[in-house]
């Protein structure tokens, strides 16, 4: 808070008044305080709105994608369909076991000294959540392991980027769900990082945004798997 | 954490040169450098601009030095026709992606929209100054294409498959040249992304007490409707490039069709669809569009009420029509596509939204006029550029009503008609907006007036210079002069071509008046008399502040929001106004 400490905050202070607004109207119109004020959140933590947009974004990133995939599949009759490997399957299971965790990770926390209220007791179920949170994002570096090893599955079978367009696309929705998924476990290594030790409410909902996050891209995997399997 | 302070600023004023102007987190720095990012992309594209107007004009001229810069594009100084398409590819790709986006939207809107609800910065000010950072190397790879193997690519700035997907066989250009073009608008997406990103969130989240979403200037609402339509367009071209990209060095065949046979070789491509690059770019390509306009929509509806000293006739019709042109904005993209193969029904189901949408666009422009309608106007230079901008969108606009239908377009399509409407409706309206915008802000931005004389010279001279430029071309198009010809040698033709050279003249005439204003931005910057803080007595927030603002805005101050943002002529003797700030109560006058 940079110079912001001197003034209470929200405390109403008179506008400057030192230009022509106050001589000619101040004589004009009676003084008087009136507002409708809406307030909006002062403690809103903007990237628990911002990871919503981000949401959006990435949504409307890979709609276009598979928009594609869709137009793509329909003009031309080179689409080479494939089996899917059978590790993306297995590769599903994990994710779906990381966002367990994640919520594990979450209820451990909340039930920490400062957040369940109580006077003694939970530390335990402190470090428990710490566990959890790295377990999840083991998870996560497990699942990207296991997309490449159904590339390297696909390009045993000869099924390169450039094979045909239902490889083409094969590679490139996973390998950028892959890289987004990353950028999750990196999220969760900064959470882990930067906020554990003295972890407060504050901590408490930048956690909730990661997940937030890790959540969707969990979902986002099972809708392009749906994708890939019924398209393959 | 329960403190109900605001969550920003969690970083101090910079202390070394680095932190405080170049790598800075402060969001008036980074709208300064975006700003200043569009003024060299604009000096850029206005010189590429002249050039290929000098070649229109006289075909065989030599131009002096452009063989230094590409001994191939250029023998002897002489243009190929190669060149000059790469010329206009590189002129479109500056202007619309790194002028028109940049600075309504970036700069503009970085450094204004913080203040102008009252919060102290972005909401994420690191994600802010990598948004420039970004952009900047998106710029610099563009224009490194200049550079390498045989020059900028040639494909337009809309990149239409199979010629930018199959590599360097399809011309001079198409080789490392269009692959860095993609590269470039793939990481431009990302910055746009980005600051998307952080528009949105800082108009969700940092409102200060009172300030409604009601109450935001109309500016502030044309920033945040066009990075709403920015993040959704942006999120769309990124992967469309990626696999532009990809076509081009992995061998994928997403937009290359089969059977290509290029210069006398089959291409190993399958069954790609060149128009399915067509749908993935104008899906992102209309509505950026409106990114270009929809800023300039916000600040002339806050600049001229200002001027005009009223308030504008209906701000929550504004708000209407920017929100819903912005949903509309979505639905219209095939009809740059109208000769494109695609099927003539979906030409109609494209037609009628087209048509829809210039109903907001007409009744935001009604209201311009009627808020002009009966006011006393001050003539400063902003207030010249603002009813600029309204009628060089009406003319532009006028003609769109044309291009629109699907048997009309099918004619002027592609011909020097079209040309002639998005630089009206989209390019010259989006510059007007920027000059205003800077006529308007420099004051608040800089802490000095910009010369008022050396303005009107520019706006008149500027005004009049367009309608030259670019009224002529219609009749062009309707001659069935076609675009992106580099000579103009058919016998239908040729008779166009002193009106040709009419144009190139009135393009050096307006060209060079820019001068003045790059020489009153320049000089006013360090010789301008010294701003007070609220030189045009205006209301909204960034005018209750010191010119230039401290470093957190308001110098600790939190400020509280009692009116809406333009409360002018409350007083109709007096044309008196209301800062947003003051707790005064407001008198409706009745007649009002």
């Amino acid at each position: 808070m940079a110079s912001t400490t001197k003034v209470p905050p929200h405390t109403p202070i008179a506008p400057d008044l030192t230009s022509d607004g106050e001589r000619v109207i101040g004589s004009k119109l009676r003084v008087q305080s009136k507002t409708t004020a809406v307030g909006v959140a002062h403690n809103a933590l903007p990237a628990e709105t911002g990871i919503w947009v981000a949401v959006a974004a990435i949504s409307m990133s890979f709609a276009s994608l598979i928009s594609a995939l869709i137009v793509r599949q329909g003009v031309a009759p080179d689409w080479l369909h494939f089996q899917l490997p059978r590790i993306l399957y297995l590769n599903t299971g994990i994710l779906l076991a990381s966002s367990v965790t994640l919520e594990i990770c979450r209820r451990g926390f909340d039930r920490r000294p400062e957040f369940s209220g109580k006077e003694s007791g939970n530390d335990e179920a402190a470090s428990c959540a710490f566990l959890w949170l790295c377990a999840t994002m083991a998870l996560g570096l497990f699942f990207v392991l296991g997309q490449v090893m159904a590339w390297r599955d696909l390009a045993a079978k000869g099924l390169f980027l450039s094979s045909s367009p239902s490889s083409s696309f094969f590679y490139v929705l996973t390998a950028l769900h892959g890289l987004h998924l990353l950028g999750g476990v990196a999220g969760l290594a900064y959470v882990l990082y930067r906020l554990w030790p003295g972890a407060g409410l504050q901590q408490r909902r930048v956690l909730g945004v990661a997940s937030v996050y890790w959540h969707f891209m969990d979902g986002l995997w099972i809708f392009l798997l749906v994708i890939l399997a019924s398209r393959k | 954490m329960s403190s109900p302070e605001p969550a920003v600023h969690h970083h101090g004023p910079p202390q070394g040169f680095i932190r405080k102007h170049i790598f800075s987190l402060d969001h008036k720095v980074i709208g300064k450098q975006y700003y200043g990012l569009a003024l060299v992309a604009v000096l850029a594209g206005l010189i590429l601009s002249w050039l290929m107007r000098i070649h229109l004009g006289w075909q065989n001229a030599p131009i002096p030095g452009l063989g230094k810069l590409s001994p191939t594009g250029a023998p002897g100084n002489v243009m190929t026709p190669d060149y000059y398409l790469s010329l206009m590819t590189m002129h479109a790709t500056l202007m619309v992606f790194f002028v028109l986006t940049t600075a309504p939207f970036a700069a503009f809107g970085n450094y204004l929209l913080p203040i102008q609800i009252g919060a102290e910065d972005m909401a994420f000010p690191r994600f802010n100054m990598m948004s420039f950072w970004v952009t900047f190397v998106s710029f610099i790879v563009l224009i490194l294409s200049f550079f390498v193997g045989d020059g900028p690519p040639l494909a337009g700035w809309t990149s239409y498959a199979p010629l930018s997907s199959i590599g360097g066989i399809a011309g001079p250009g198409q080789g490392t040249g269009q692959t860095l073009w993609a590269i470039s608008i793939a990481i431009f997406c990302v910055g746009q992304l980005l600051g998307s990103l952080n528009f949105i969130t800082t108009t969700l989240d940092l409102r200060t007490k009172g300030m409604s979403l009601a109450r935001m200037p109309l500016s502030t609402w044309g920033w945040f409707v066009t990075s709403v339509i920015g993040l959704l367009a942006f999120a769309a071209l990124l992967p469309a490039c990626i696999l532009l990209i990809l076509d081009r060095t992995a061998g994928t065949s997403f937009f290359s069709s089969a059977g290509l046979v290029v210069n006398d070789q089959v291409l190993p491509h399958s069954g790609g669809s060149p128009l399915l690059w067509q749908h993935l770019f104008w899906f992102f390509g209309h509505p950026e569009v409106y990114i270009a306009i929809l800023p300039g929509f916000g600040i002339i509806s806050t600049i001229l009420p200002a001027f005009a000293r009223k308030r504008i006739l209906s701000s929550r019709a504004v708000i209407g029509c920017m929100v819903s042109i912005g949903f509309l904005s979505y639905m219209v993209w095939g009809h740059h596509m109208f000769v494109s193969g695609m099927n003539p029904f979906s030409a109609v189901l494209f037609s009628v939204p087209t048509l829809i949408i210039t109903i907001p666009a007409t009744i935001v422009v009604l209201l311009w006029l009627g808020t002009l309608y009966g006011a006393r106007m001050r003539y400063t230079s902003a207030a010249l550029f603002c009813i600029g901008f309204v009628s060089v969108f009406i003319t532009g606009g006028l003609s769109g009503f044309f291009l629109a239908q699907p048997s009309l377009d099918t004619y002027l399509h592609a011909t020097y008609f079209v040309v002639a409407h998005f630089h009206f409706v989209m390019a010259l309206a989006a510059m007007f907006g920027i000059f205003a915008g800077t006529y308007f802000w420099f004051p608040k931005m800089f802490g000095r007036m910009m010369n008022e004389t050396m303005g009107k010279w520019h706006f008149w001279l500027t005004f009049i210079g367009v309608y030259c430029v670019f009224m002529p071309m219609h009749y062009l198009g309707l001659a069935g002069n076609v675009r992106r010809y580099a000579a103009f040698t058919d016998n239908y033709l040729a008779p166009l071509i002193p009106l040709h050279r009419f144009i190139s003249i009135a393009a050096f005439f307006v060209g060079a008046a820019q001068l003045i204003f790059f020489f009153n931005l320049f000089w006013s910057r360090f010789w301008g008399p010294k701003a007070t803080d609220n030189p045009w007595e205006a209301t909204t927030l960034e005018w209750s502040t010191t010119s230039p603002p401290p470093f957190d805005n308001f110098g600790g101050r939190h400020l509280v929001v009692y009116h809406g943002p333009e409360e002018y002529g409350v007083d109709s003797d007096t044309l008196e106004y209301v800062m947003q700030t003051s707790p005064q109560q407001i008198k409706t006058v009745s007649g009002e």
